[in-house]
């Protein structure tokens, strides 16, 4: 009960591997060759065969203490020197420290007279002697097949080859046994079939007119592995694979935010601008003022002390910061203050692969939280659509992972619809703002809008982009009947509005006067009319009393009269 | 055959006064190896009969010889005297292309 036993565990141990100390390759083969086996690696001519096998051995002797033993059949001594001179190391030193040993077995089918039945048992002699000599735990031959160009029994070569994989074996060294490719992409001599735990094939083709190096696991025993090609550089540095660091899509992912640097647009982004350690790209014709949205971008996280790293595929850097200075967005002192790194390069200079790899370096090595590729078109351009979608995917997993966040300028054709476009690299993208130009009125004018902002509650509003040398600025468009209007046409619409809406208002202004005199007159006459009434009530009233009186007066007077005649008051 | 005539004219390889110094490099008794040192024993009594010294060398004693003599196969015969150098894998078993390799029978042709 107290060992949580896990049978398979025990009954599969898991397997021991090498670490090679190439850059990337590792990485991508879960820790390297297996240990303590003979592992095959080919490939055509100079597609990196000897360098990887070079490498192995130096980063062995050198980083993990592991001496190593080079049998080459085709190398002069001279050739090896300068190959490890190139790498930076010393050879000689390195063999007087007895941390290589080298064995150059010199074969020539002219001096050689093959006169029955032989072995290649002094082979085995020399490598053990070699081995043995320094204590070796890495072993390299290069190449194998220079043996079936010089001599002619190939069943001997055949069953002597096979005897070599299980002496290595037996041996307990790490081995690496390079050989030609044929035609088909397999070895020359069928020499896989030998080899039952690691084979690697490497490649070099050539694609409209640019290289591309690349590499691929055929076999490994044991490990779960990559099926992919995955690009490699050649370079001053040596061998370097560009690993996909995550082979799944488990990496964190950040709830913070990052400024666009604009405060509008951060407005327009739910309010708080960019996730971090997301994917933006801005897509827009030429000169719609993509690289200095990106450069804001740049600035303003230079100004919170964030650093950023530049990829400049399009213009020269200083040309980049003269340009920037006239809408006021100062790169020169965070480049001085080591907060913006650039780098500048044609993208057809090199293959897509040395794009992305020397990319890949410079990230690893400056350690930056921004990363602007301006223009990702560019890249575009150095290789198939296919291709650059590939591996942009990886560069983008490999800046997921680390938490960095890109931001990409994409040159649109104006006339194409931004969606069609980049099918290719759109899902890659979080956040995808779109700039494009609106004409009338003899101008032309910006117009942003956010295509799509995953996770975050981003508006719907098309906005006017304002460049000055006041900075960058976002303005409401004026929508109306005539459409959206931008530029001095906005302008004109709305000082438009203003002028219409007075007017309205004065001319009810207007009505209102005329209303309340009308009234007033109205007053006026039912005032007067009143007075009038009242005095021909008056009138009415004296006249009524007058009459009354009169009667009166009548009244007495005839009684008086009849007073008078002694008349007799009948009637 | 070519014992008493010489055949100065061909390229001097059959002078009898010179000394020839061979050299058989094996590893261990192997079967391969004594057949090697046999036929080219036998070899060498029918051309060369008290005129060449061999010299066995065991790889597997010696073994830094390989490298330095860049030896990679066995059994290997070199000629070390007369110059130039020649360089001879296999059993021996082959004859006709030793007695060429070594220049002992150069391009057999009877005349007359």
């Amino acid at each position: 009960m107290t060992t949580p036993a896990n049978p398979k565990a025990n009954s599969t141990p898991k397997l021991e591997k090498v670490k090679t100390g190439i850059s990337g390759f590792d990485q991508i083969t879960g820790g390297g060759l297996p240990k303590g086996r003979p592992s095959l690696i080919y490939g055509g001519p100079g597609s990196g065969k000897t360098f990887f096998a070079l490498e192995f051995l130096v980063h062995g002797a050198v980083e993990f203490d592991e001496p190593g033993v080079f049998i080459t059949f085709e190398e002069t001594a001279e050739d090896l020197n300068t190959n490890f001179s190139i790498m930076g190391y010393d050879l000689d030193e390195l063999v007087a420290h007895k941390k290589i040993a080298i064995d150059h077995v010199y074969l020539d089918r002219r001096e050689i007279i093959e006169t029955g039945e032989y072995d290649l048992e002094p082979l085995f002699l020399r490598l053990g002697y070699a081995i043995d000599s320094i204590g070796a735990k890495r072993v390299a031959i290069d190449t194998i097949e220079a043996l079936f160009a010089e001599l002619d029994r190939e069943s001997v070569l055949r069953s002597e080859l096979r005897r070599l994989f299980a002496w290595l074996k037996e041996k307990g060294v790490t081995a690496i046994i390079t050989s030609e490719a044929d035609d088909n992409n397999r070895t020359r001599h069928g020499l896989e079939e030998y080899v039952a735990d690691f084979v690697l094939h490497l490649q070099n083709r050539v694609k409209g007119h640019l290289a591309t190096r690349a590499l691929r696991i055929i076999k490994y025993r044991g490990s779960r592995h990559g099926t992919d090609e995955y690009p490699f550089l050649l370079g001053e540095d040596g061998f370097t694979v560009l690993p996909i660091t995550s082979v799944g899509l488990n990496y964190d992912v950040s709830q913070e935010r990052i400024s666009t640097g604009v405060r509008r647009l951060d407005m327009m982004l739910g309010g708080k601008g960019y996730f971090r350690g997301s994917t933006v790209l801005i897509s827009g014709s030429a000169g719609s003022g993509k690289t200095s949205l990106a450069a804001r971008f740049v600035a303003s996280a230079a100004e919170r002390g964030v650093r950023s790293l530049y990829f400049a595929f399009e213009e020269a850097p200083n040309q980049i910061i003269r340009n920037l200075s006239s809408i006021e967005i100062d790169l020169d002192t965070p480049r001085h203050a080591g907060l913006l790194r650039f780098h500048a390069a044609r993208s057809t200079e090199y293959g897509l692969e040395n794009h992305l790899v020397s990319m890949y370096k410079l990230i690893e090595e400056g350690d930056p939280h921004i990363v602007v590729l301006d223009p990702l078109s560019n890249l575009l351009g150095a290789g198939e659509a296919t291709a650059v979608s590939s591996m942009l995917m990886r560069l983008i997993d490999f800046l997921k992972t680390r938490g960095i966040t890109m931001l990409s300028t994409d040159l649109t054709d104006e006339a194409a619809i931004p969606s069609r476009t980049d099918c290719s690299v759109s899902s890659l993208i979080d956040t995808w703002l779109y700039i494009n130009f609106v004409e009338g009125n003899g101008e032309r004018n910006r117009v942003i809008s956010v295509l799509k902002s995953r996770g975050m509650a981003h508006s719907n509003q098309i906005r006017e982009l304002l460049l000055s040398d006041q900075g960058i600025d976002l303005a409401d468009v004026y929508v109306g009947l005539g459409g959206i209007r931008t530029g001095t046409a906005r302008i004109i619409q709305e000082a438009q509005d203003k002028i219409d809406k007075a007017t309205k208002r004065r001319a009810a202004e207007r009505k209102h006067e005329l209303m309340e005199t009308r009234l007033k007159l109205l007053k006026a006459k039912i005032e007067s009319l009143t007075s009038r009434y009242e005095a021909n009530a008056q009138d009415m009233l004296a006249i009524t009393h007058e009459l009354q009186q009169e009667e009166d007066v009548e009244t007495a007077v005839s009684a008086t009269l009849a007073d008078m005649r002694k008349a007799d008051t009948c009637k | 055959m070519s014992d008493h005539d010489g055949s100065r004219h061909e390229n001097g390889a059959e002078n009898h006064s010179e000394q020839w110094n061979l050299r058989l490099y094996v590893a261990g008794q192997t079967p391969k190896s004594v057949r090697a040192f046999d036929n080219l024993k036998k070899i060498c009594e029918e051309h060369l009969a008290g005129r060449y010294t061999i010299e066995i060398v065991d790889l597997i004693k010696s073994p830094q010889l390989a490298k330095d003599d860049q030896i990679f196969a066995i059994p290997t015969l070199i000629r070390k005297l007369p110059p130039p150098l020649k360089k001879l894998i296999g059993d021996l078993s082959d004859t006709e292309r030793i007695l060429v390799g070594l220049d002992l029978r150069p391009a057999e042709r009877k005349e007359t």
